[in-house]
């Protein structure tokens, strides 16, 4: 047991090794990249008002973020500020890049974990009603469907959604994640929920096609494999066959899968947010790429690296814990 | 969203069909499709885009088959123009990928161990930031327009292709003509040349498809957010964006029918990849 934690211990540090030199690496690639952009911050952070500032100003201004110094310096700079917990200043929010990320993910955070959880379960039941019934018209329409959304851009979903249940229905709101007009205080959770529902819906029915034809494929496979014609052959069917048989075998990928497609879901949300102008982490991507803020375009490409990379984490552990051939040999 | 979809093993399911003679059917189909979107995007001159005051905000009819927006524009004319935009974009991107792809499979394969855990460190790289994030950062450095784009699409599709060229180099590598050839004094190069790329070529053609609906969707997604291309260019995913503002008045037809033909293509082109990898993997193609 003490090696076996000496062993989970070597094995965090590793990976913490590797976070580390992978946002360091992530942010320096960045940074350098960002100082080439023939998009001028300055005239990014005017904007409109073009005609009315003054040279001597927009000097002011530069002066101000420290835009006339080389990209060394200003990386260095921006990178002790950053090891002491200060991700800069949003130029489009005139608030810290922290507050910005923190605010905007909570949001995104509760569009994302509804539909990560409702896709995982939906696609899951999916994927075994598909396998049981293989070749026959459950199959057919769950495999169509799946092949189908996968090509299908996740925002256009979203449109057909508020056409359909927003425009034509009118149960659910067009947009935005509060009633407008409402004062922040007055907001109550079941006014979230409800704003919730569409975004979460669309990125959900997006969600469901890669989880239920992975677990199709893993249930096939085990359908077919010796033991189950061992289990058929003393009478076992149906349901009760693959409780006993297959479900345990098709889980844990199922789960890990579901984990490592946080990047997916991420990228969905940034969709998903823009159709339904949804105040999170996503529209605020989309915001500082045409806006030109770069502190905090680069402060979300660090949050979204941390964020896929604690998917796959989790994905990684949950193996080493559960399956136990992963816990005796492979390396560590 | 790519490479997580799994191999389409059968096709049919419940029915035998000749992959073969299914696959050659699919094939003269979306060179037709394509065919007809170049032809009809090309024969859409300044005049079919025109603005017509007079038949603004008509639903769908014979005249109209997709209907005309706010400015009386024909929405079929539009979406065909937008769709050969997209398919030339994805066209570039995917191409430019998968010669990325091939470039540095081989370089892991053959570059020694260094250039190995390079490749491999790059890799991760480009995975750990969501797709879009990175299309959208890249869009805003090249400061907009069709050239951010396709590099965006081009430096984002690469890795697992690169990945699987790799794992396929090396299976190459260790046959006993490359060693024979080694011995022989042949340059690294001239191995990954002459002895490992044509050995390569149905994976990275196959590869080349799959990912070519991805670069479609790609390009769309990213004109949708409103960073690329200018407004007035009549992308699809520029058309759905403003259709957005008018959905609320109605006007259903103005997201519907681009996005359905956007799908029709997408899923077309994704079939074909599907065929052709059934085709060239021996395991599936006799099925």
């Amino acid at each position: 047991m003490k090696l076996n934690l000496m062993v989970y211990g070597k094995w965090f540090g590793m990976k913490l090794i590797r976070l580390c030199t992978l946002l360091l690496a992530l942010s320096i690639v960045t940074f350098g990249l960002m100082s080439l952009s023939p998009i001028d911050p300055v005239q990014a952070y005017i904007g409109a008002d073009a005609m009315r500032v003054s040279s001597e100003q927009r000097q002011a201004i530069a002066d101000y973020w420290g835009l006339d110094d080389p990209p060394h310096v200003r990386y260095l700079h921006w990178a002790s500020a950053m090891l002491q917990g200060d991700m800069g200043t949003s130029m489009l929010y005139r608030e810290p890049v922290a507050d910005v990320i923190g605010e905007r993910f909570l949001h995104s955070a509760a569009l994302m974990a509804v539909a990560w959880l409702a896709s995982g379960v939906i696609g899951l039941a999916f994927g075994i009603v598909a396998a049981a019934n293989k070749g026959r018209w459950p199959d057919r329409i769950i495999t169509w469907y799946c092949y189908t959304i996968a090509s299908t851009p996740a925002y256009w979903v979203g449109l057909v959604m508020l056409v359909v249940f927003a425009v034509w229905l009118g149960w659910f709101p067009v947009g935005l994640a509060v009633p407008a007009g409402v004062m922040a205080s007055d907001v109550t959770l079941l006014d979230r929920i409800y704003h919730l529902v569409l975004p979460a819906l669309t990125l959900s029915m997006v969600g469901i096609a890669p989880i239920a034809l992975h677990t199709r494929e893993k249930l096939l496979s085990v359908l077919s494999s010796d033991y189950v014609l061992y289990a058929r052959a003393r009478g076992e069917k149906g349901y009760t066959l693959i409780r006993q048989h297959g479900l345990r075998n098709i889980l844990l990928p199922a789960v890990t899968l579901q984990f490592t497609s946080f990047s997916e879901l991420f990228g969905g949300a940034v969709l998903a947010e823009q159709v339904f102008s949804y105040p999170g982490l996503g529209q605020a991507t989309v915001e500082a790429g045409l806006g030109g803020d770069v502190p905090l375009l680069l402060g979300i490409v660090l949050c979204s690296a941390l964020f896929v990379f604690i998917g796959n984490l989790i994905a990684d552990l949950l193996y080493r814990l559960i399956d136990p051939r992963m816990r005796k040999g492979g390396e560590w | 969203m790519q490479h997580r979809i799994p191999p389409h093993t059968d096709p049919a399911p419940g029915r035998q069909r000749n992959l073969r003679r299914s696959t050659l059917l699919i094939i003269a189909g979306s060179a037709l499709l394509l065919l007809a979107i170049h032809i009809t995007g090309a024969m859409i001159d300044e005049r079919g885009l025109a603005t017509q005051p007079q038949n603004r905000n008509q639903a769908p009819s014979l005249s109209h088959w997709f209907g005309t927006d706010w400015l009386g524009r024909d929405m079929f004319a539009r979406t065909m123009k937008g769709l050969l935009l997209s398919v030339q974009v994805g066209l570039i991107g995917a191409v430019a990928s998968t010669l990325l792809a091939a470039l540095f499979g081989l370089l892991a394969a053959t570059g020694g161990k260094h250039v190995d855990r390079f490749v491999a460190w790059l890799i991760d790289l480009f995975l750990s930031v969501p797709h879009l994030v990175t299309l959208i950062l890249i869009a805003y450095i090249s400061g907009g327009g069709l050239r951010g784009i396709v590099i965006g699409i081009a430096l984002t599709h690469w890795p697992s292709l690169a990945r699987v060229i790799r794992a396929e180099a090396m299976q190459i590598k260790q046959a006993d003509y490359v060693r024979i050839s080694e011995r022989f004094g042949k340059s690294r190069i001239w191995i990954a040349l002459h002895h490992m790329l044509p050995h390569l070529l149905p994976q990275l053609m196959v590869g080349f498809l799959l990912m070519f609906p991805h670069a479609i969707l790609h390009e769309a997604a990213i004109t949708f957010l409103g960073l690329g291309l200018s407004p007035h260019q009549p992308a699809i995913g520029i058309i759905l964006n403003e259709s957005m503002r008018y959905l609320s008045t109605g006007m259903w037809w103005l997201a519907i029918f681009p996005g359905v033909s956007l799908i029709i293509v997408v899923r077309l082109f994704g079939i074909l990849g599907e065929r052709l990898r059934m085709l060239l993997d021996p395991r599936t193609a006799h099925e």
